[in-house]
């Protein structure tokens, strides 16, 4: 009988990722246990001390490059920078979910089983709190998240994936108003997430059925087994695309690239703005490190392969999220076609396989997670007795009414635009640079037209604030409470000084951008 | 005193000044106003010094500064000036405090805020002075972007008929010119070896493929900012819709970036493909003379009237840059500063007569020279110095241009001699419609038009009078700074002058 050997774990290294969930399952015992006036407070300070420990342990990780448990979980350059990326951001989304002062009782429902749209329903609106799952939810998307971005192999990768989307499923479906639209969101989400799902898995078996072919090595889904047979497998090469592919699908459907973007504006709209949020910062993020490693650690081999595929993908993403931006009259769909967009340029970054691609696009996923987190922080804010004024047309004039929040968010759509001085500059070149470096300059052309583009949706609520007159219907914005604030400026600022001095940020992505293998 | 940073003061003193405008409390307006204009003339003169300190025959950039600013990309903020460069920011210098005391009650008739008018004026100072003293290729782009936004604010918040639409449309044609113009900077980025430093770049050289990209790229976003055909289409209604002041700054300094730039950037940095589209650019600029001339003539609104003159103007600045001679290239940095003169001061007159009779429309007036007789004559003047009568500065740069371009190019210089005629129709028959013949008796209705220009309008339109008779005279101060800036331009792309010409040069000049 032989020994079961154990792989050697490093705890340290994968504190941040324990403690997160550790986290989320103390989370759930107050919810149990504690009394539930108390709860929100408890919940919120666990929830922010938990992140604060997690983000204290990966700055003291830094100078770690390493592959521990097995060889299941990497971390190295790119996993720390990314996981300490979600984790500031994640701290802003937690402020804006734990905001209850600019809606008595907070964004989310109360009771999610009380049936929508009846009188206890409304009831429940008025006054109640809201439920306080929301964080131990939260803490274990984040938790997975943080697996998702370290992950080095295929399994690992799996099932962070479902850890972090889970969660995400059941945030969706908790908005305290218009609750029918946040379950149809919901339930839109998790049906497209299950079958992207699917299809991962399944590429994932195919990958593993393609690396069983090479004599001499054992067949796996970490990524050096597959490093090395894209290299030498004698298997059939349709194997690999074909499990290329269907991994690919699995993750640009949470990068929300098109073809695979049409839950986006959907859910984006539907789900509690400051859950929109979180997906647009955090899942962004955690997607877009999962497709660095997969692209450039396993399949490197197979550059050639998947790059014009993946270049008509980031083409096609550009062009959708920018066209259809320009059709918007919601502010929160026009946000999500702008992520859309976004992941576009996102995209063109993955596809410059150098060090510079690696780091300008770690730079823009942090960058940008500021920017959409501040501009959703306003989007909480600007309402009427109904809730959050959502309809363009009830922002005209909103720059007569709040000049501050309106300059403020002017800022940001100018970021979005892409106007130097803001990190939506700084971050647009940061990709675009290598990627025309690296020769893919029909990419680069392609993201500058559509920015073109996406220049107008922006314009025009800029317009809509401050060249129109401010008409009855036109909501004031809600006084924030001290959460949403420091959120909000927490957002703005960054994209000020990742717009005018860029440099420290570009130097840490620098030092952080090399895999270990 | 040549140790001074003057660039860099220079840029950043008008941002100062307009954060200190933009807290000033809202009800008080005058005194922002006050602050912004004597602001102003401090940044007049620190520039006064500047041209002082500037040795004529040293070296081509002076006042080189230069500090780190992103080395991860090797950005830096470099800030040098030649000739060419001095002489435009003097031109802004000038004519800003100039636009803040003609501006004095423009914004008053909109509900915004007084002090965020004056404080966007400050604003734009900033971004007009950082793109011309920029010795970066990224920071020139970053200034280049950045002056939209308060341009747009102005004209969109303050301006007049149609101001969204004018605001909006400004903003994207500049927008996508800026996004092509991103383009070959990052193009330009990485076959210059990941340096954005001017004279790094000057040195390197590129396929020939590139290159014309790269030029196309630049030459489309400068194309657009200058404006020329057929890019043009947004200046009419952006200087229609404008406030006055701003349109002045507007045509006269903002556009001038898109020539500049041309000057700067399009011909040192890619001369080959430069030589290889000059017939085309020739093309484009005789077009726009002729086609806005006429288009100018049957205009009925002031404004408009003025933008497509300009559009005719920058025809003849786009023939001097691409005749490729140092006399065309000096006329048409000359005419640069000319035209900033003499466009403003019909922009600014043109604003006074508007906001007394509270219409922008030719046919509303009519023998107005008879109730307001001074602000006629200054109409007439600033309508002489735009068509270019001789004893006026934009002669000078005009006859210049044309004997540059003659020497090497006769036809071109032919057919740009037509606009020559027709600018005497536009200008002529606008200046007879509204301030002579018989008087339009509504006219007299107008309690605005019975008060001729006060002692703040008559302070606005003198110096530009006087420079204008004073340059119409003896230029040389100015070719001085100028000359041996195209003259190292022309170097550049390896144009030699025809032999005769250079004789002539100097005696124009002279």
């Amino acid at each position: 009988m032989t020994e079961l050997k154990l792989p050697s774990i490093d705890y340290a290294a994968l504190a941040p990722i324990l403690i997160m969930l550790g986290a989320a399952l103390v989370g759930i015992l107050v919810e149990a246990f504690v009394p539930r006036h108390r709860r929100h407070l408890v919940q919120l300070s666990l929830a922010l001390l938990a992140v604060l420990a997690a983000l204290t342990m990966v700055v003291l990780n830094a100078d770690d490059r390493l592959l521990t448990a097995g060889t299941a979980i990497a971390v190295d350059g790119p996993t720390l920078f990314l996981q300490g990326g979600i984790l500031v951001l994640a701290a802003m989304a937690l402020l804006l979910i734990g905001e209850r002062v600019v809606e008595r009782g907070g964004a989310f429902v109360a009771h999610a089983a009380i049936t929508a749209e009846s009188v206890e329903d409304r009831r429940q609106a008025e006054s109640a709190n809201g439920a306080t799952e929301v964080y131990p939810l939260t803490t274990f998307a984040i938790g997975g998240m943080l697996i998702f971005v370290a992950a080095n192999d295929l399994l690992t990768m799996f099932i962070a994936l479902e850890v972090f989307s889970l969660p995400l499923y059941l945030l969706c479906a908790l908005a305290r108003r218009r609750r029918l639209l946040s379950q149809e969101a919901a339930l839109k989400y998790f049906m497209l997430g299950a079958y992207a799902s699917a299809f991962f898995l399944f590429g994932v078996a195919l990958i593993y059925g393609f690396t069983a072919g090479t004599p001499g090595r054992s067949a796996g889904v970490d990524f050096a087994t597959i490093n090395a047979a894209v290299s030498d497998s004698p298997s059939s090469r349709v194997l690999l695309f074909a499990g290329m592919a269907l991994l690919a699908i699995g993750l640009l459907f949470k990068a929300a690239a098109a073809p695979f973007h049409v839950w986006t504006p959907d859910v984006y709209q539907g789900a509690p703005t400051p859950v929109t949020g979180f997906m647009a910062a955090c899942t962004k993020v955690a997607a877009f490190g999962a497709l660095l490693r997969v692209f450039h650690v396993a399949f490197a081999g197979a550059s050639w392969d998947f790059t014009p595929v993946l270049g008509v993908v980031a083409v096609l993403t550009m062009l959708v999220g920018a066209v259809l931006a320009v059709t918007q009259t919601d502010i929160k769909r026009l946000l999500a076609y702008s992520s859309i967009a976004n992941a576009g340029y996102l995209l063109v970054g993955v596809l410059a396989p150098s060090k510079d691609g690696l780091s300008g696009t770690m730079f823009y996923l942090v960058a940008y997670g500021f920017s959409v987190l501040a501009a959703f922080a306003v989007v909480t804010l600007v309402r009427d007795g109904d809730g959050e004024a959502t309809h363009l047309s009830r922002w005209a004039g909103l720059g007569r009414r709040s000049p501050f929040y309106a300059s403020l968010f002017t800022f940001i759509l100018l970021a979005f635009a892409g106007i130097p001085l803001t990190s939506g500059f700084t971050s647009k070149f940061a990709v675009f640079g290598p990627a025309l470096a690296e020769g893919r300059a029909w990419l680069v052309v392609a993201g500058v037209l559509t920015s073109m583009v996406l220049a107008f949706p922006y314009l025009r609520v800029v317009v809509m604030m401050w060249l129109s007159e401010p008409g009855d219907s036109t909501p004031t914005v809600a006084v924030p409470g001290g959460l949403t604030s420091a959120a909000l400026m927490i957002g703005v600022v960054a994209t000020l000084v990742l717009g005018v001095a860029p440099a420290p940020l570009l130097d840490l992505a620098t030092g952080a951008a090399e895999f270990v293998r | 005193m040549s140790n001074f940073p003057f660039l860099s003061v220079l840029t950043v003193a008008p941002l100062v000044g307009a954060l200190v405008v933009a807290l000033l409390p809202r009800r008080r307006p005058e005194l922002a106003k006050q602050v912004a204009f004597v602001w102003s003339l401090l940044v007049l003169v620190l520039s006064v010094l500047m041209w002082i300190t500037f040795k004529v025959g040293g070296d081509r950039f002076q006042f080189r500064e230069s500090y780190p600013w992103i080395p991860n990309w090797g950005v830096h903020f470099t800030f040098a000036a030649d000739g060419i460069a001095l002489v435009m920011l003097m031109l802004i210098a000038v004519l800003v405090p100039l636009v803040i005391l003609a501006s004095w009650h423009d914004a008053e008739s909109s509900k915004r805020s007084v002090p965020i008018y004056f404080a966007l004026l400050l604003v734009l100072e900033c971004t007009m002075i950082g793109v011309f003293a920029a010795a970066d290729v990224f920071l020139f782009y970053v200034f280049f972007e950045v002056m939209l936004v308060p341009m747009y604010f102005l004209i969109g918040s303050y301006g007049g008929h149609q101001r969204q639409y004018a605001a909006v449309k400004f903003f994207l044609y500049s927008l996508v010119g800026g996004l092509f113009m991103l383009a070959a900077v990052i193009g330009l980025w990485v076959v210059g070896g990941k340096t954005f430093d001017w004279q790094a770049l000057s040195q390197v050289d590129i396929s020939t493929g590139t290159e014309r990209w790269l030029f196309l790229g630049f030459f489309v976003a400068f194309a657009i900012k200058a404006p020329f055909f057929p890019f043009h289409t947004w200046l009419p209604d952006a200087g229609g819709a404008a406030p006055a002041g701003a349109a002045a700054l507007l045509v006269g300094v903002l556009d001038k970036v898109g020539t500049f730039g041309i000057l700067r950037y399009c011909l040192p940095l890619f001369p080959d493909a430069a030589k290889w589209f000059a017939p085309w650019a020739l093309a484009l600029a005789l077009i726009g003379i002729i086609y806005a001339a006429l288009l100018a003539v049957g205009q009925n609104d002031l404004k408009r009237l003025v933008s497509y003159t300009s559009i005719a103007h920058f025809g003849f600045i786009g023939v001097g840059i691409f005749a490729f001679t140092t006399q065309a290239g000096t006329g048409a940095v000359l005419y640069m500063v000319n035209h900033g003169l003499a466009t403003g001061l019909l922009f600014l007159v043109v604003g006074m007569l508007i906001a007394r009779r509270g219409s922008a429309l030719i046919s509303d007036f009519g023998g107005a020279g008879k109730l307001v007789p001074v602000l006629a004559g200054v109409l007439f003047f600033a309508g002489l110095a735009s068509l270019a009568l001789p004893g006026t500065a934009p002669f000078i740069s005009e006859f210049l241009v044309l004997i540059g371009a003659f020497t090497v190019n006769k036809p071109v210089a032919v057919i740009a001699t037509l606009g020559i005629i027709l600018a005497a129709a536009y200008v002529l028959w606008m200046v007879q419609r509204t301030t002579q013949g018989t008087l339009n008796p509504a006219l007299t209705e107008v309690d605005g038009m019975r008060r001729d220009l006060n002692l703040r309008e008559k302070v606005v339109v003198a110096p530009l009078i006087a420079l204008i008779v004073l340059l119409g005279f003896y230029p040389k101060p100015v070719t001085d700074v100028i000359n041996p800036a195209v003259q190292a331009t022309m170097d550049d792309i390896g144009r030699t002058d025809p032999a005769p010409s250079v004789g002539t040069v100097q005696e124009a000049s002279k």
